[in-house]
């Protein structure tokens, strides 16, 4: 993976080697990532604090508050007593403590959508969370630009992501592989197995701009340049569920993301991100 | 490796990751009531507004529905019904005696009836109300556009923004609901100041006598309750100084977005 990178860049290999070692991951890949870290952390937690302000998702162009598609609230019992809601198309579901109703900083339940724990600013407040979330949106989209430029200009999108005919054979080999955490070794770990390069793939290349643009959507100002927006995602409430949607994707991505990079080497995979350098066990070969 | 040692990895790492998880909410918290930080934040709307406005033409048109996209519950916001003697009973007389004045930096200062403004050139128009909090609603609104009453005062070249004062009281009753846009949306064919919604005298809840409908804004931009415009060169000594009630309290002055 040496031609990923300028000479110059490659920091020295670290000494007393008992493995392989491997420059993994291009300084650009590695801020961008962590840069990324940031960004989508913030992003999803001002997004849960903007979607509180009115927990509701709907389709189309309006919203029909009778019929929303997810709905998060509180009720009270015939008792008196405060549950939480959460109603998926029409269908009700006790959700109190989590959803709908939980509790504040003061350990007081209150009727909100999320929790306090998983929204930016923690307290209920609209203004702040829209403060965070535009400003962290600027930063995901040029870090994203930068990355999916230089990715196009030095290779890395051709060689490491796009996958390959060969790649694709072994599609299903691989996910029975991952299914039984059998993980590539030697020289295939210094690579992006098949289904690494999908899923980066369709998250950098798909899921991203779809997340920006459904984003935009939700702009009055841009759908009266651009009503073409209001076509393609069926208005602005349409917009805003797919958005919700692609944010709870970029979710569940980064949790499985995060538990194959504990299951496959996690040092070696933390350190590779950080530094670039990763190691390959290769059992039985001469070090050079 | 041991068991053992997977398992004090394995505690390490979720004590790590939900410390990490606390420090993040505690950190953002105290960043958000600090003074300086929101301001970073708020770096973000001046490139909003001038990144709107560089991909869109100044005189972009929102988009138009029929009339079978009107919500049948179309949400009010914000106050109902003012809590003011003086707005009570100019409601209790259907606003005859209401009068809009028109002042600040203009050539000609008015005051100026409903019938008056009935007799003004009217707009009718539908569309998509999009408000802050997420939710919107499609209604229909008549009204004069806003430059043909800019057009009879006549603004003053220093003139930048148009200020909507009105009658709602907010917090306390000196507090009242304001707004402010800038010369240009004031001028866009679809800012009208609505006296009409979906075919009916423009309802109490939404803004009687007279609100403001600027479509490529948020809801909140759209002022109700008007009593008096005004034309100024900035806001910056008015009230807040942001330029409006929501504004004042850490909302965008630009709801383009």
């Amino acid at each position: 993976m040496s031609s990923m990178t300028t000479p110059t860049e490659i920091p020295e290999v670290p000494a007393a080697e008992p493995h392989r070692w491997s420059y993994r991951h291009t300084r650009l890949v590695r801020v961008s990532h962590w840069i990324n870290v940031v960004c989508m952390t913030i992003l999803l937690m001002s997004g849960l604090q903007i979607f509180n302000a009115h927990p509701a998702l709907y389709w189309g162009e309006r919203s029909i508050f009778e019929h929303p598609i997810l709905s998060l609230g509180a009720k009270q019992t015939a008792t008196g007593e405060g549950i939480g809601v959460t109603t998926l198309f029409g269908h009700e579901f006790g959700t109190t403590g989590v959803l709908g109703l939980s509790r504040d900083g003061s350990g007081d339940l209150a009727a909100r959508g999320f929790p306090a724990w998983a929204t930016i600013p923690s307290q209920q407040g609209l203004a702040m969370g829209r403060r965070w979330h535009f400003f962290f949106a600027w930063l995901f989209v040029i870090n994203g630009l930068i990355y999916a430029l230089s990715a196009l200009a030095s290779g890395h999108l051709l060689r490491d992501l796009i996958p390959s005919r060969e790649d694709l054979r072994h599609f299903g080999r691989s996910v029975w592989d991952h299914m039984r955490f059998r993980f590539p070794k030697g020289e295939a770990a210094k690579r992006y197995n098949v289904l690494q390069k999908i899923s980066y793939f369709i998250v950098v290349f798909a899921l991203g701009p779809l997340i920006i643009l459904t984003g935009l959507t939700m702009s009055p100002r841009l759908d009266a340049g651009f009503p073409l927006l209001l076509d393609v995602f069926g208005g602005r409430q349409s917009a805003r569920t797919i958005h919700f949607i692609c944010a709870f994707t970029f979710l569940a991505f980064v949790l499985i993301h995060v538990f194959m990079v504990l299951v496959s080497g996690v040092w070696n995979n933390l350190r590779s991100m950080i530094t670039g350098w990763y190691t390959v066990d290769q059992p039985g070969e001469p070090h050079e | 490796m041991s068991e053992t040692g997977n398992l004090n990895r394995r505690g390490f790492l979720a004590r790590v990751a939900s410390s990490l998880g606390a420090l993040l909410l505690g950190g953002c918290d105290r960043l958000s009531e600090s003074h300086w930080f929101p301001r970073i934040l708020g770096s973000a709307e001046v490139v909003n507004k001038r990144a709107q406005s560089a991909v869109t033409r100044a005189q972009s048109m929102a988009r138009e529905y029929t009339e079978a996209d009107l919500s049948p519950n179309f949400k009010s916001n914000g106050t109902d019904y003012p809590n003011d003697a003086k707005y009570q009973a100019l409601a209790a007389n259907h606003f005859v005696d209401w009068r809009l004045e028109v002042g600040g930096l203009v050539a000609r200062p008015a005051r100026l009836s409903l019938a008056e403004l009935r007799a003004l050139p009217s707009r009718t128009q539908i569309t998509r109300h999009d408000c802050v909090e997420g939710w919107s609603c499609i209604g229909k609104w008549k009204g004069v556009p806003l430059a043909a009453l800019l057009d009879r005062v006549g603004p003053l070249p220093q003139a930048r923004y148009v200020m909507f004062f009105c009658a709602d009281p907010m917090e306390g009753a000196e507090n009242k609901y304001y707004e402010s846009i800038d010369l240009a949306g004031a001028y866009h064919p679809q800012t009208i100041l609505a006296y009409e919604m979906n075919d009916h005298v423009l309802p109490i809840p939404y803004g009687a006598p007279l609100r403001l409908r600027d479509e490529r804004q948020l809801g909140y931009k759209m002022a109700k309750y008007i009593m008096r415009i005004e034309l100024v060169d900035s806001f910056a000594h008015i009230r807040g100084g942001r330029g409006g009630y929501w504004e004042d309290n850490g909302y965008e002055w630009y709801a383009g977005i």
